[in-house]
């Protein structure tokens, strides 16, 4: 099979994936008890007002009819306008993507740079005291909780030494320095976390290849044991980490709610809770389908690496 | 990852961390929002925090002072006919808006219109009832009202009362919130949503030699820890309403400084007195004294909230004018409690509060429940998020509800539409014909003597007949950096940046 009937086929999954998320999620939204037009319409919820603001926003019309509306807004690029600020919901998704990206890039940095050494190490020295520290502090990434850390680590670095900023967001155009410290603590959180997962994943793989056949060849031809780890082992092994990588960095592009509320980052999880809490069909539906998007379309690649890392799936 | 684009990427932040620091550009104050603010337009705005940037963005044709006065501020003076059926408003000459325009009687006219007649608007149910708008000269209006309405005053302090400039407004249209040009001290620069807003000193401001200020940046932080730290770190310089919670650690902080003054607005159960038939239970207005008077305010204020918020029982706190003083917060009276319910025939009452799952008012709720206990009432806690409660409340599908209203300067805006039988916000369908006659009348007399008189009676019916739980006051608490000097309190919580200075 080539390459691209391989990424046809499973771009005709896709579509109907997207258009199943956005059912999905449209029909959850309604189910969500509490008027919107009440929840827009704030302290001054005049009936006068709240019916002007529903017929303003069509939610005075059967569910099928609004998710027809908003349907053939989308094919054609429209993906409406926010109920609350009634600013274009594509203007605002462009607004936040950069943000995210950059949050999800240095995350998935922090995480890469902590995770495979840390992994490589503990495999390399199984059962031994590097193996078990490094299994503490990936569980320990695991379980501390975000918000926990996120705090903590602002009352240290912000308050007490004054390092860093403890919140806010400078984008990189305007100052880049100002931009890395103010991304760098909400990093290290979210980055941490996924250190623990790329840790566990990247050791048990190691193990498995490191007790392959070829890799006792390799020894046996008394190839230095840096050379067997760095060079035999680890490529192999790299495989399945790729795809764990792929996943985890399309989650932290859906968003990390709690992580972006302590820091004041302006993301998507912070767009997205607003979103739903102040009943903003719009921006929750435009935030969703487009992480979808992103998070099918970053499996995708993930598959076509693996496709081409991998020659036995060419034959299948 | 290379070794190598691991080292380059310690020394990019190496020399970050060594370029930049906490300190800023001298005369750019930071102010920590609780939440993001809506639209930046004042005829569709409606989120409180709003309110916060308008305050330094946005004049209005008049401002109160700390103690409610009413004075000019756009305006200069105001004269009320005799049958208060029209305002006759003089405008400050030599004032501009950001764009250049001049603010004059042609500019009000237009803003009053686009306030009505913009579709979605908020502003249409504040002033709704000027039928016109006369200029009489350049600096001269007179609005012409479908019905007298002294409290019309009050409601062009806020929102109602911001002038934007009519050539911005027609250019950008229902835009106009990206981008708003009025004429207050600061103008916009730019937003990032869920970010900042920044703004800086306007040059022509009308009265500039107050502003000491050269930009001034609003953060919203939704987590009051997080936001608290920012302060502690200097990343910002003021947090408005911070978390009585918080109070010991910024108190204990020598740079950092707490003022707190009694809110304008007051925490309260609606209880359902005739909204479907759900109201059955607490119908009998015994019923609903008998839960009132088996509340402890004074205990609830102190156990939930350190003492640091005012109990109440009237819809305006003890240390207002229009506090009825005669009928003060009632001492607990569990034995009278039972009796009432007896004679009500319903002496092992149960009903259900329904709760948003907030913190202040989860723990309030509990205790009361413990409170009402004591009197033989079991009053179940429902949980629900807010929105889905105050629906449930419009809908009358609920017993008693867990809400608050945020207050307004003028006694009108905290009683009229919640009590009267036709009142938008009168849930519970509570409808006293003195009440309605009372009310009505008091936004028809200009005199605040006469016009507490009025108050006072109403009060005095609704004390009596508890359409809801009017349970306690908070206190507006805003917390600032040493650095910053020159900070009056305001009961409406909004931070007015004049005489404001940062060192």
């Amino acid at each position: 099979m080539s390459l691209a009937l391989y990424v046809a086929r499973r771009v005709v999954v896709l579509l109907p994936t997207l258009f199943f998320v956005s059912v999905l999620i449209f029909s959850l939204q309604k189910l969500l008890p509490g008027d919107a037009a009440v929840a827009l319409a704030g302290e001054e919820n005049d009936p006068a007002a709240v019916a002007a603001i529903r017929a303003r926003y069509h939610l005075d019309r059967p569910v099928v009819v609004q998710y027809g509306i908003w349907m053939a807004r989308v094919l054609r690029g429209d993906l409406g306008e926010s109920l609350r600020n009634r600013l274009p919901v594509a203007e605002l998704l462009a607004a936040k993507l950069p943000v995210t990206v950059e949050l999800a890039v240095c995350s998935m940095t922090v995480a890469l740079v902590i995770g495979i050494p840390a992994g490589v190490l503990s495999a390399a020295r199984r059962g031994g005291p590097v193996d078990v520290a490094a299994n503490v502090v990936a569980l320990s990434g695991l379980s501390v909780p975000h918000f926990w850390l996120g705090i903590m680590l602002i009352l240290l670095f912000a308050v007490r030494l004054g390092w860093l900023p403890a919140s806010g967001y400078v984008p990189p155009w305007e100052d880049l320095g100002r931009n890395l410290t103010t991304i760098l603590l909400p990093s290290v959180v979210l980055g941490t976390g996924v250190a623990g997962v790329m840790m566990r994943h990247t050791r048990g793989a190691m193990l498995q290849v490191l007790d392959a056949d070829y890799v006792r060849t390799a020894r046996a031809k008394s190839v230095p044991e840096r050379l067997v780890v760095l060079k035999h082992a680890l490529r192999n092994a790299l495989i399945p980490v790729i795809t764990l990588g792929a996943i985890e960095f399309g989650r932290l592009l859906s968003g990390a709610v709690l992580t972006e509320q302590i820091f004041a980052i302006p993301g998507f999880g912070k767009m997205l809770v607003d979103g739903v809490l102040n009943r903003d069909y719009a921006v929750v539906q435009g935030v969703v389908l487009v992480s979808a998007t992103l998070y099918v379309l970053l499996n995708l690649l993930a598959d076509v690496l693996y496709f081409l890392a991998n020659p036995r799936l060419r034959g299948a | 990852m290379s070794l190598c684009r691991i080292r380059l990427l310690a020394l990019t932040l190496a020399i970050a961390l060594g370029t930049t620091g906490p300190a800023a550009a001298q005369g750019v104050l930071r102010i920590g929002l609780n939440d993001d603010p809506d639209a930046l337009d004042p005829t569709i705005s409606r989120a409180y925090t709003g309110r916060l940037v308008f305050a330094a963005l946005c004049d209005k044709l008049f401002d109160v002072t700390p103690d409610l006065k009413i004075v000019p501020q756009l305006a200069t003076g105001f004269e009320w006919a005799p049958d208060q059926r029209s305002i006759v408003i003089k405008l400050r000459p030599g004032v501009k808006f950001h764009d250049g325009e001049v603010v004059n009687a042609e500019a009000v006219k237009f803003n009053i219109e686009r306030h009505i007649s913009t579709p979605g608007s908020f502003r249409k149910t504040e002033i709704g009832q000027i039928s016109s708008v006369d200029v009489l000269n350049d600096l001269t209006v007179r609005f012409s009202l479908s019905e007298p309405l002294v409290p019309l005053l009050a409601a062009l302090t806020d929102r109602a009362g911001m002038m934007v400039s009519p050539k911005a407004a027609r250019a950008l249209g229902d835009r106009l919130g990206t981008r708003p040009v009025c004429a207050g001290p600061f103008r916009f620069v730019e937003r990032v949503a869920q970010g900042r807003i920044a703004l800086e000193r306007f040059a022509d401001y009308w009265d500039k030699a107050s502003i000491h200020l050269d930009r001034v940046e609003f953060v919203p932080i939704t987590d009051s820890t997080a936001r608290l730290a920012s302060l502690r770190s200097g990343d910002l310089h003021l947090i408005e309403r911070a978390s009585p919670t918080d109070l010991p650690e910024i108190r204990g902080d020598a740079r950092l400084k707490v003022v707190g003054v009694p809110e304008l607005g007051y925490q309260m159960i609606p209880l359902n007195v005739a909204n479907g038939p759900r109201s059955k239970t607490l119908a009998d207005v015994r019923v609903r004294q008998a839960i009132d008077l088996a509340i402890d305010r004074e205990t609830l204020v102190k156990t939930v909230f350190n003492n640091e918020y005012i109990p109440g029982n009237q819809w305006v706190s003890p240390g207002s004018t229009y506090y009825n003083a005669r009928f003060p917060v009632a001492r607990r009276d569990v034995a009278r409690a039972r009796q009432l319910l007896k004679d009500a025939g319903q002496p092992n009452l149960t009903f259900t509060l329904i709760v948003p799952p907030e913190r202040d008012r989860q723990e309030a709720a509990q205790i009361i429940q413990a409170m009402l206990a004591e009197a033989g009432i079991t009053m179940n806690i429902q949980t629900q998020e807010n929105v889905t409660m105050l629906t449930n409340g419009r809908k009358g599908d609920f017993e008693a509800y867990f809400t608050f209203w945020s207050g307004r300067p003028d006694p009108d805006g905290n009683v009229f539409t919640q009590s009267t039988c036709k009142g938008a916000q009168n849930d519970s369908h509570y409808c006293n014909a003195d009440v309605d006659a009372l009310l009505t009348k008091a936004r028809q007399v200009a005199d605040p003597a006469q016009r507490k008189k009025l108050y006072d009676r109403a009060t005095e019916i609704m004390v009596r007949d508890v359409p809801r739980l009017l349970l306690w006051h908070r206190r507006v608490f805003t917390a600032y950096s040493a650095k910053v000097t020159g900070f009056t309190p305001y009961p409406d919580g909004i931070i007015r940046l004049k005489g404001l200075k940062l060192n």
